[in-house]
């Protein structure tokens, strides 16, 4: 009978001493735009965080991961995407802020991570000045000046001596367009011609009219990834640009493997740089990319299913680090300084700016099999944001 | 014969001003919703602002038979007002109201010499193509506005020089509510007053009014300049509980969806601009939550349902049903 | 020149779009702010047909408007019926909310990315004459444009359906007691606008795109050229459609800086000097 009590007293502490062990679950708001004009960013890089999950479990350094996502459309709304992110931190106790598709979305919730002193993972957004709105923010995708620099380096350096820049008439087309601008003519080009697209645009007509009648040696084109490059690139064949010597670099959003079957053929030749391409050859692309088209057949691996990716995979080395604790003055500290081999080649986090620092490539489009893929040819290693102050 | 109106006959005109018991009750809701959701505090503080935006399109549409597209014009110049304000240095949200309200306000004056004729179809699609053209003039302007990345550098001062704009939202909470109830008490008084009920007249038989001595056009500026008025208030609250002003402010998909609030809740009653909007908004974040890919389909549903089984919205849908009572009693 | 021609083709496509909105609104009076619905479920249909099935793009297209027209009878008998007594505000908010469903399905079923769209061999590249040169796909759609225009005149008015229709809608229970059958032919009508929704939705798909989101882009363009055009007038869609387009077009080619402002400016510009569109008499001019 002793025996029997003493085990039960023994078996009920080692059952509460587990149970208190067990550590709290590690709760993730995620806020990206999942319905709206921007939907099609949020379902990528939705995908890639649950793609990491998938391969790596679902539990980081003894604690359960659950993802609470909120649709915060259309993704522009910053009062829409700040609402959700005090909901996520005062009704859900969220530990971690992820996610924004766009910049906007990020600008307006930044303060709320301030404030609550919540470790926030932008995934997406890329405008420069990202980072800097709050010392808690740390980023996994790109920006635009990261991206924009190297193929205005490479079009100098490649018997491109004039150019005409097209870029959409918003924020970010004029960061590219600035960008492009300050690097092309440092390397000693001329930009011959410059015009900003409005972004509500359904024909291009008139753009690549002027451009033809300008006759430079290259167009520089930025427009968001979606229909304005398709319909771009479909009128810049239809027009015969390219047949008048007339050569097209643009930033990867262009061919993003998310649309660049939409555009087909027109594609094939295109000149640009980004941060990462289904085709990049690394056993760790490739075992991404493999794993990606499994779970999902009907996409293709792109650029944002990478920026979630490598934010899960920031997160679960974070807090290794720190040995489960998320709190957000410890989460930065550890987070600055990491490197890892990304899908997309080898990454880090800016100690001081707390942005990613990273390869960027200059590609070229081509015919994979049957299937339009941008083929490396060319890198810069290691690219710091240029476009912080 | 005397054309003065015995008492007895504006009797009714004269009760419908009076304040009915279920009004009190109805304004007791705000005040039991901080103790009752003491979590939510930043979607009803949203849900406040945006039922005073519906609030300036119920005196134009619902009242003076004016049909918009376009209020989202009104709505981001007050929002970028207080916004800019600011942004520079002056922050005190009080302050920014009132410039808020007086740039709105000569917006809608300005624009409603457009509004004066034409066909509802005309009226809808001038002012919008006027909300459109600021949306496109905010966003040329990306150097003072900040474009499509938003306003930053917002610093609004304490409210009344000691209320801070914390996490919780319950500053943000209290301030809207009382923005709302302040300017809906005035709209009421208004609407009930021979100015709003010319405006009714001028809705119902536009040729009559004329006829009996009132001026159209005057009265339609002066009511155009008053909603604009409201929605740049609104505008305004949104920017300084925020500390953000996106180009979002101006889209069109603003004026659509607060058109859709408030035949939701059903036009020309005020009441409807505030219940349309509750319902709507509510609806939208509970969907959404629970299914944060598909929620459009089971709003759309909701929409349609609603107008096949609920004409003139939920307050058409309320009157029938105290209608329904009473005769059953 | 070529940017004349640009300007043409690029209203005519406005045109083919918002053609079918003109003849629901016009002719029925009722406010299909869901149109837009219909043009994008003939796109689907198109870009489905041709990568799917590779189906021929000059069968695809009318297959579109087919389906669209069906889907139009469908919704007609059973929704659209119940509201034609409805307020103008109710029936907007009802096509707001097809819309809303119509997308969240477009998105469920095929995903929030663009379709793809390959046009045959014959219909791509460009004709070059001295000093100008045309699109041959731009080329195709004026065509397309002007015989739809002068098809849909005579209909309305050299028939006997469109004699029936101009008097079911002027007049019902006239209409009715001369033995018209004013509940079929309010269908048709609408089986006609949300035919010609759906062509000029599978029409457009190669050079506005397809997503989801196809509804709520394009609403605006719409409702410009049925408003400046006058709904229910063929003719008067057509002219304001082309000049939007022209003005669009030149406006964005002589001065970008403005570009984005043009249609708007125009087409207020429009509206305050003719309130009732450009022909203000239904159907005809």
């Amino acid at each position: 009978m002793r025996h029997l009590n003493k085990s039960i007293v023994v078996a009920a502490l080692g059952l509460a001493t587990a149970w208190a062990a067990q550590a709290a679950d590690l709760k993730i708001g995620l806020v990206l735009p999942m319905t709206g004009p921007f939907a099609a960013y949020g379902k990528q890089i939705q995908n890639g965080i649950k793609l990491y999950l998938a391969q790596n479990g679902d539990t980081i350094a003894g604690r359960k991961v659950q993802i609470i996502l909120k649709d915060d459309a259309p993704g522009t709304a910053g009062d829409v995407s700040k609402r959700l992110a005090q909901e996520l931190v005062i009704q859900d106790n969220v530990d971690i802020l992820a996610g924004f598709g766009l910049t906007p979305s990020a600008f307006a919730v930044a303060p709320i991570a301030n404030e609550a002193k919540k470790p926030m993972v932008v995934m997406n957004a890329a405008t420069s000045a990202v980072t800097t709105k709050s010392n808690y923010i740390v980023r996994t995708s790109m920006t635009l000046p990261q991206i924009t620099a190297p193929v205005a380096t490479w079009a100098a350096k490649n018997k491109i001596k004039t150019v005409f820049t097209v870029v959409a008439d918003y924020g970010p087309g004029h960061d590219a367009e600035g960008q492009f601008k300050k690097t092309f003519s440092a390397a000693g080009g001329e930009i011959v011609g410059e015009v900003r697209v409005p972004v509500k645009n359904p024909d291009f007509a008139p753009y690549l009219q002027k451009v033809k009648d300008t006759k430079p040696d290259a167009v520089f084109l930025f427009v968001p990834a979606g229909e304005m490059g398709i319909a771009f690139m479909k009128g810049f064949q239809e027009r015969g640009l390219a047949q008048a010597g007339i050569k097209l670099i643009a930033t990867g959003d262009l061919t993003d493997e998310d649309v660049i079957d939409s555009i087909g053929e027109p594609a094939l030749g295109v000149i640009n740089s980004f941060h990462y391409a289904q085709a990049h050859k690394s056993a760790e692309n490739q075992a991404f990319t493999a794993a990606y088209s499994k779970a999902y057949p009907n996409d293709r691996p792109n650029f944002m299913a990478v920026g979630g990716y490598d934010g899960m995979r920031l997160i679960a080395e974070t807090l290794k680090k720190t040995g489960g604790n998320a709190d957000a003055d410890k989460f930065i500290e550890a987070a600055k300084g990491l490197k890892w081999i990304s899908p997309r080649g080898p990454v880090s986090i800016d100690p001081v700016t707390r942005d990613i620092v990273q390869n960027v490539y200059i590609r070229r489009v081509e015919k994979v099999g049957n299937q339009l893929q941008n083929i490396e040819f060319d890198q810069v290693n290691d690219v710091r944001d240029p476009g912080k102050p | 014969m005397s054309t003065q109106l015995k008492p007895a006959e504006l009797d009714p005109l004269r009760r419908a001003a009076d304040w009915q018991r279920w009004e009190y009750a109805f304004w007791l809701l705000p005040l039991a919703a901080y103790f009752i959701f003491p979590k939510s505090l930043s979607l009803l503080s949203q849900i406040a602002i945006t039922a005073l935006f519906a609030l300036s399109l119920d005196l134009i549409l619902g009242y003076a038979g004016i049909v918009s597209l376009g209020q989202a014009a009104f709505f981001g110049l007050g929002a970028y007002a207080a916004g800019l304000m600011a942004a520079h240095g002056m922050g005190d949200p009080t302050l920014g109201l009132l410039v808020a309200a007086l740039i709105a306000g000569c917006g809608g004056f300005i624009s409603s010499f457009l509004v004066l004729r034409g066909t509802d179809l005309t009226r809808l699609m001038v002012t919008l193509g006027v909300a459109m053209m600021l949306y496109e003039a905010a966003n040329k302007l990306t150097e003072l506005t900040g474009g499509v990345d938003g306003l930053q550098g917002i610093e609004v001062k304490p409210l009344l020089g000691y209320f801070n704009f914390d996490l919780y939202g319950k500053t943000a909470y209290w301030y809207s509510v009382v923005v709302l109830f302040a300017l809906f008490f005035l709209a009421r008084r208004i609407v009930h007053s021979p100015f709003g009920l010319s405006l009714q007249g001028i809705r119902q038989n536009v040729g009559r009014m004329p006829a009996i001595g009132a001026p159209v056009h005057g009265r339609l500026v002066a009511v155009y300049t008053l909603s604009a008025a409201y929605a740049g208030v609104a505008g305004a609250l949104l920017t300084q509980t925020t500390q953000f002003v996106s180009l979002d402010v101006l889209a069109f998909s603003r004026s659509a969806e607060l058109l859709l609030m408030l035949v939701l809740g059903g036009a020309g009653c005020l009441y409807g601009a505030l219940i349309g909007t509750a319902v709507f908004m509510t609806a939208h974040h509970f969907l959404s939550n629970m299914n944060p890919q598909y929620w459009q389909f089971w709003l759309g549903a909701l929409l349609v349902l609603i107008v096949l089984f609920a004409r003139d919205g939920v307050i058409g849908l309320l009157v029938r049903l105290r209608g329904w009572l009473r005769k059953s009693a | 020149m070529t940017i004349i021609f640009d300007g043409l083709a690029s209203g005519m496509l406005l045109f083919l779009i918002s053609v079918g909105l003109s003849v629901t609104l016009g002719l029925m009076n009722f406010v299909n702010l869901a149109h837009g619905s219909f043009a994008m479920l003939g796109g689907y249909v198109c870009a489905l047909m041709l990568s799917r099935y590779g189906l021929p793009f000059l069968l695809a297209v009318p297959l579109a408007a087919l389906v669209a027209a069906l889907a139009g009878v469908l919704l007609e008998r059973l929704l659209y019926r119940r509201l034609y007594a409805a307020s103008p505000l109710d029936q907007v908010l009802f096509s707001i909310g097809l819309n809303f469903m119509a997308i969240s399905a477009a998105h469920y079923f095929f995903g929030a990315q663009q379709q793809p769209m390959v046009l045959p061999e014959f219909l791509r590249g460009q004709l070059h004459f001295s000093g100008l040169d045309v699109g041959i796909y731009r080329l195709f759609l004026i065509t397309v444009g002007l015989t739809l225009a002068l098809c849909l005149q005579w209909l309305l008015a050299k028939t006997r359906f469109g004699a029936q229709l101009r008097a079911a809608v002027d007049n019902p229970r006239a209409a009715r007691g001369l033995g018209i059958n004013v509940e079929r032919i309010f269908t048709l009508a609408f089986a006609l606008g949300s035919a010609l929704a759906g062509m000029g939705g599978a029409l457009g798909i190669e050079i506005l795109g397809l997503d989801p989101g196809f509804p709520v882009k394009y609403i605006v363009y719409f409702l410009i050229v049925v408003a400046v055009g006058g709904s229910g007038n063929i003719k008067g869609s057509l002219i304001a459609a082309l000049l939007l387009g022209l003005c669009d077009v030149a406006g964005k080619y002589y001065l970008p800086q403005i570009g984005a402002f043009v249609i708007y400016v125009v087409m207020v510009v429009m509206l305050i000097a003719r309130p009732q569109g450009l022909f203000n008499r239904k159907l005809l001019s």
